[in-house]
């Protein structure tokens, strides 16, 4: 019962039940649309670029809490920095909840209040709710036309 | 005599597991039924002693395994009460069974124009097949709608056949809402307006007596994984002058009469149909997992899964802010649901930790969650070992998920 309390954290449930900077914005920038085709989970990342940085995020999402908190933690996460700097703590993020080792402590500092999420590392069926709009975000950055799936 | 589900549950070995520390919950019969000892050790038996090629070798073993798996059919056409054994096709599974109408069939004899109706609640594999028939053919796809309870409405039906109808292809039962559908009377209409029908009984075989005859069906068909036997084999019931008249699916060896590098001659039923090595082993464990269900006849089987049916349904109604999802009045023991806003897979994720297996998801069955305006359900489907206990702690475990998102 543990793991469950580790996976769905009141900062997930909290984040799933009132996501940040949810919905299509005016001017939409960049954008990019990811499927989890397994689960139904659908989402749209909305990004503006402006001289390499990430000037705003939204997105548009329906899928389970773990998708949609990652997503809303994602916005909060990448807004200002830059998108080598999003990648870098995007294969971060994804070493960790893929990692079949536990996760030293150092490492899940760097996540910062991703560190949340790492409790999906014990639900291999769930992590790409969890990276699936991180994905996305990074289509959406190159512009992608190619639907991201994660199968 | 009464029913005895804890005897029936001795039969499998699996129920017997603990899924983290709990006991298996196993309520994904739709997607695939558990085996009893009698399925596996028919597989067992045939690899340790009667293990050949069939119907090639004049050798003892061939003969053993041939035989072996011919008597399968039988069993397979007495349990469909099919007219003749050589209209029992061994096929990889229903998705197969309908490939094989789709290609053989509907490619032969639709026209550019003609109509093939389909129902709100079919299963991707009923839909997809007949696509490609209407990419190849020209012909059109017509969808018959469903009531707000899942019922296919019939008045609507009718009035979509028209002389172009030449198919209806329906289910029997709903993978995801548990409809049972009336085919008897849509075979009685369509054929009064010329149409072949197709009916799609995954769902229906491990759950009522089928007669293939009596319904007039022209196709069925059904896999054998879900009649508690193995994956990765299943059948598709024709009538003899319809497959008798249909070009073969695959070629190769086993479905030839003669051949030479000018032309080849096709073998009779049922081996036209049967190209290449089938899943022997599996075709005589799906006759094993045929006696295993009409040893405990499927009226039995029936009765003790709409007890259930109706048990879990008073009780899932309780739990406040549970939506069913599929409430006709003709059901099977399938139950499709929405818990508050929680999403589909964050109920499977709490359910699976406390031992519960449910399939999550959009069944395959997207139209249908179209339709009711949901991108997923959860869906706790039922089968033969299912007990009142087991209902039980799937409400406890949807109480705990409400608990976990403080719902």
């Amino acid at each position: 019962m543990n793991d469950l309390r580790d996976l769905y954290q009141d900062v997930i449930l909290d984040h799933s039940k009132n996501p940040r900077n949810e919905g299509r914005p005016e001017n939409p920038g960049h954008e990019a649309k990811g499927n989890n085709p397994l689960c139904g989970d659908k989402i749209t990342v909305y990004v503006t670029v402006d001289d390499g940085v990430l000037k705003d995020i939204r997105f548009e999402a329906r899928g389970c809490a773990i998708s949609v908190a990652s997503a809303s933690m994602m916005s909060e996460l990448a807004k200002g920095k830059s998108a080598e700097d999003v990648r870098a703590m995007f294969d971060d993020f994804h070493e960790a909840v893929t990692s079949k080792e536990p996760v030293a402590p150092e490492e899940v500092e760097k996540l910062d209040k991703l560190a949340a999420l790492i409790g999906v590392r014990e639900f291999p069926m769930r992590v790409k709710c969890a990276t699936l709009p991180w994905h996305t975000l990074a289509a959406a950055i190159d512009d992608s036309t190619q639907e991201v799936t994660t199968e | 005599m009464s029913y005895d589900v804890s005897k029936i549950r001795n039969d499998f070995p699996i129920l017997g597991e603990e899924v983290y520390g709990n006991p298996l919950v196993y309520l994904d019969n739709g997607a695939s039924a558990q085996k009893p000892r009698a399925v596996i050790d028919a597989i067992g038996h045939t690899y340790e002693h009667e293990y050949a090629n069939v119907h090639r070798g004049v050798h003892y073993m061939s003969q053993k395994a041939t035989d072996a798996m011919e008597n399968a059919r039988e069993t397979v056409r007495s349990f469909l009460n099919a007219a003749d054994a050589r209209e029992i096709i061994f096929v990889r599974g229903a998705t197969e069974g309908i490939n094989l109408v789709a290609s053989s069939w509907a490619e032969m004899e639709l026209k550019s124009g003609d109509e093939i109706i389909l129902t709100e609640m079919e299963h991707h594999s009923n839909i997809v097949p007949w696509q490609f028939v209407r990419d190849r053919t020209g012909a059109v796809i017509k969808v018959a709608p469903i009531s707000d309870d899942g019922e296919l409405l019939m008045d609507e039906f009718e009035k979509l056949l028209s002389p172009r109808t030449r198919l209806v292809a329906v289910t029997h039962i709903s993978n995801a809402l548990g409809t049972v559908v009336p085919v008897a009377e849509i075979i009685r209409i369509a054929h009064d307006h010329g149409a072949k029908v197709l009916i799609d009984g995954c769902q229906a075989v491990p759950h009522m007596q089928i007669d293939v005859q009596a319904l007039d069906a022209d196709f069925y068909v059904f896999s054998g994984h879900k009649l508690y036997g193995p994956s990765g084999i299943g059948i598709l019931y024709g009538k003899a002058d319809l497959l008798n008249a249909m070009r073969p699916y695959h070629g190769g060896g086993e479905m030839i009469n003669t051949v030479s590098f000018e032309e080849s001659t096709f073998a009779e039923l049922p081996f036209k149909f049967e190209a290449g090595t089938p899943h022997i082993a599996g075709a005589i464990a799906l006759g094993a997992a045929v006696d295993y269900v009409t040893g405990i006849g499927l009226e039995n089987i029936a009765a003790h899964e709409s007890e259930l049916l109706a048990y879990a349904t008073e009780q899932l109604r309780e739990i406040n802010s549970v939506g069913l999802i599929g409430t006709a009045p003709e059901k099977a023991a399938i139950l499709s649901f929405n818990l508050d806003d929680i999403h589909p897979h964050d109920v499977g994720t709490i359910l699976d930790r406390e031992g519960i297996a449910v399939r999550t998801g959009h069944h395959c069955a997207q139209p249908v969650m179209d339709r009711f305006d949901v991108a997923a359900t959860v869906r706790a489907s039922f089968g033969l070992y299912n007990t009142r206990q087991e209902v039980d702690a799937l409400v406890a475990s949807l109480r705990r998920v409400q608990e976990i998102f403080g719902a």
